[in-house]
Formats: structure tokens, sequence, C-alpha cells
């Protein structure tokens, strides 16, 4: 990469996407090692800057850094100074003045981690920002399309519920059809962006005819942190609208897969007996996160600085 | 994102122009038959003897090196044959961009193993130091020796090979290919 950041899937364009990938292929050889661990950023120090909860991107961006031999210093906002008043921009550059090779941003407005980069001398990583992007995660759903299905091209993608709140939604569509999926988002009136202008994409309020013709089945979670004002008459309702059920299940082709970016809301967008199937990849997606974000660090930081 | 350094293309771009062969490809097959028996000589046949190449170079003399050991000693057993990639090993991560060409691949364990391994163009030595760290990672060999087609001198670790198709002085700026059609000394135009 000769980007010092990674912002949006769009910095990557389709080369850079296919050699994060590339790249990948080599670090889940090393992650399938006995000493899951190579010495390539021996002494470089990345930080993971978390405004906002997480359980998986926290984890495996910090288990990403462990195995390529990097230092990780952790940030939580409930112990910081951010309770005392200090604004973003002084907690970010007494951060960098320590000297730091790259922070790892999560916040829930759109926008920080560009703020961040114009501030700090650090490589600056997306891990999702508000409703706007998360290009890891849609990174990592393209290695484990792949690794399934050889390659996304022509692959029909269904993108299925909250899209509106879905910053993973907006980084997968950017990355799945730079690769030449189809991708279509499904999802209530209420649950989609107010415009899709320029948006590669088609759009159906109904989840059934497009599962038939599926490859991928993309769950979105429902994010009711994020909603306001009342999108949804009820959560059964929306269950039995577009919540992939074992009937809809049925419905999928043979060899789709299932995918989820996690948390589940087991019952809400997905059945528990559905997310536990041969065709979803839940858990691969996970694992091949951590690979994913060794290649992303690996390609940031370890070129000339 | 960088270039993906590829061979025979030069690391640091450029095109590679030749200036005259140095092997042919009958000098190159030599030149294997007489490693093959040295190797079955040093280590009294070929049991517990594995051979890994390195990315990408050495992977197909790999390839042709245990070929020609299971012909002269009509070995029952192929003999392991791995690749290794040890770009995450190297000292001049930082320096430049450094993209691995290839996966490892190494199907066997390597502890009570004697590892051949295998490259085109013996130079530096950092590659080589690089590998043995990785090796490292993957268990611990008996012994590591060091099969090359062409050493080039200008070494920069004490590193020496135990197996040399052909000895090959060379001006730095020189760059050596190695290719199926043999082995050619030119230089890098940008």
């Amino acid at each position: 990469m000769t980007a010092t950041h990674l912002l949006s899937v769009a910095d990557l364009g389709t080369d850079g996407i296919e050699e994060v990938l590339r790249v990948t292929d080599s670090f889940v050889e090393v992650s399938a090692r006995a000493i899951p661990k190579v010495p390539a950023l021996r002494g470089r120090t990345v930080v993971s800057l978390f405004f906002e909860d997480s359980t998986r991107t926290r984890l495996s961006f910090e288990a990403a850094a462990r195995r390529l031999s990097a230092d990780v210093m952790n940030f939580a906002v409930s112990s910081s100074s951010v309770n005392k008043g200090e604004c973003l921009r002084d907690t970010v550059e007494t951060i960098d003045a320590m000297g730091v090779d790259a922070l790892v941003v999560r916040h829930g407005s759109s926008g920080v981690p560009w703020q961040v980069a114009g501030w700090v001398g650090a490589s600056v990583i997306n891990a999702g920002d508000g409703a706007h992007e998360h290009p890891t995660q849609a990174l990592l759903d393209c290695f484990t399309i792949r690794q399934r299905r050889g390659s996304l091209e022509g692959l029909r993608i269904a993108i299925v519920g909250d899209v509106k709140h879905s910053r993973v939604a907006r980084s997968g569509v950017l990355a799945f059809t730079a690769l030449g999926a189809e991708v279509t988002l499904v999802a209530p009136p209420t649950l989609l962006p107010p415009s899709l202008e320029g948006w590669p994409v088609t759009v159906s309020h109904e989840l059934d005819p497009v599962l038939v013709k599926a490859d991928v089945a993309y769950m979105l979670r429902m994010q009711s942190e994020r909603m306001t004002g009342s999108l949804l008459p009820s959560r059964r309702e929306y269950t039995a609208g577009f919540g992939l059920t074992r009937r809809r299940a049925a419905l999928l082709p043979d060899g789709a897969l299932v995918m989820h970016p996690g948390p589940l809301n087991r019952g809400v967008e997905i059945a528990a007996e559905v997310a536990g199937m041969p065709g979803s990849v839940i858990t691969s997606q996970v694992a091949n996160g951590v690979a994913v974000r060794m290649a992303v660090l690996y390609l940031l930081l370890g070129g000339a600085g | 994102m960088a270039e993906r350094e590829r061979a025979p293309a030069p690391p640091d771009g450029g095109v590679f122009v030749a200036r005259a062969q140095v092997m042919s490809a009958d000098d190159m097959r030599r030149a294997i038959t007489r490693i093959a028996h040295e190797i079955v000589e040093r280590n009294a046949g070929v049991a517990g003897v594995a051979l890994i190449g390195l990315q990408t170079g050495g992977v197909p003399l790999a390839g042709r090196l245990a070929g020609e050991l299971e012909r002269i000693e009509s070995v029952p057993v192929p003999v392991p044959v791995g690749s290794l990639d040890a770009t995450f090993y190297r000292d001049d991560i930082g320096l430049r961009p450094l993209v691995p060409e290839a996966v490892t691949d190494i199907g066997f364990g390597l502890d009570g193993l004697t590892v051949v391994l295998v490259d085109d163009v013996l130079f530096t030595g950092r590659t080589v130091r690089a590998a043995l760290n990785a090796l490292n990672d993957y268990g611990r060999a008996v012994a590591v020796q060091l099969a090359v087609m062409v050493d080039r001198g200008h070494r920069e670790l004490p590193i020496r090979p135990d197996y040399v198709g052909k000895n090959l002085p060379t001006r730095r700026d020189e760059m050596v290919d190695v290719s199926p059609s043999g082995v050619s000394i030119g230089s890098v135009v940008r």
C-alpha cells in the first residue's frame, strides 16, 4: 500500500482490495502454524482507540498486531481523561506524541478517522465510524466469500436489514461491487438511507424472491442503539418480513453462504439454528478477520515509513 | 499500494536486459544432477533429507532436485519438498515495500530432518538469514544445508553455500536471472 491510512474502502480501489486479499493468504498460513507469530512489525506500536463498544474488532486488531510482533497499547474511554472533559483532538495528539505507528479508531460519529488522520503522524485505520464505513469488515467479508466461492465476480449478494444505520453495508457495497459482485439491498423503506443515488445496487422490499437467487445472504445487525424514533412497528414484525428464519434459509440455493458481521441478535435478523447451519460462515468471518487485519497492518506499517 | 516484486522483474522496478548467457539449460541440468549426487554423498543417502525452496526462484529448483534425488537413489518414499516465503522475517521491512511472493507451504514437521534450503541466486545472504529464522518457527531441523544455482558473491553476512551450481563473479550493480532456459547476467535498465 502506498497509502498511509485506511479510512474507506474507496481509498483502496479494486487493485488495493486484491492486494490485501493476496497478502491475507500468507497470514492465514501464519495463523495456522504452531507458533502463529512473525517478527515483521517488531518495534512498531499500535494503539486501539475505541470510543464505542466492541468485542471482535478490537480483539481482532490486537491479535493481529501481536502476531506481527508489534506492541499494542490500549485506550479505554471509560478510564481515560475523556471523562475529565479532554476533547478528541487533545486526546489523539497526546497519544500521537508518545510515538505510535498506527491508531485504530472507532467512533460513533461519521468522519472522525478522517479528522484524526489530519492531526497525527501515525497511520490511521478506520475500525468503524458511526453509520459510515468499516473497511476491514468489508475486506474480511470479501476474503471469506473468495475462500468459499473462489471469486466474487458475478455473485449475487443480498445485504438484508438495517442498511440505514449500517457502516458494514456501506463498506460492503463498495468492496463487493469493486470485485464484480451484484448487490441487492433488502430492507423496509424506513431502514434504507434517505437517498441511494449513485449506489451501484438494486433495492428490494421483499426478501423471499431475492433469496431464491442469492449466492450470499448478508444479514445486518439491527442497530437498536442508533435508532431514533420509531422506524419499525415491532421486532416481531421485522423478523416476519426480513429475518432469516429457518423457512427462508431453505429457499437459498445450494452452496449459498449466510453471513453476519456480528454481534448476532438471535431470533431477530437471524434464527439461532440458521446461524449454525453448514452454509453459515459467521465463525470463518471472525477467524479471517485476524488475518485480514494482519495484512492491513503489515501493508500500512511494513513499507517505507 | 506498492508494486509486487516478481521475478524476473528487478525488485526496485526497471527491466532486466541480459548481456550474456552464462549457463544453458543443459548446464543447469548437469549442475542439478551433480548437486543431487553431492547431497546423497554428504548425507549418506536421502533418508531424513527434506528440500525447501525459497519463493519464488528456489521453488522449481527444489522440485527438480527432489526428482533427481529420487531417480539416483531409487527411494521408495518421495523426498519431502516444501516452499518458504521469508518476507516477514526480512531485516529490510520498513526500507522498501515488501509484499510476500507466495504462501509458505511446508506440509511436514521439520523435527529430526536435515533440511536443504534451495535458492536460485545467493547474493548478500540476507534472504537466507531470513529463511533460517523462519525455519525456526516450523520446527527444529537436525541440520540445515544450502544449495544454490548461482553464487554471485558480495556477501553481507557470514553465510556460505554447501552446494553450488556455478560460482559467478559479478559486479554489485549487475543482475543475475535464473530461468528454466538458463542463467543470464545483465543489468537493470530504468
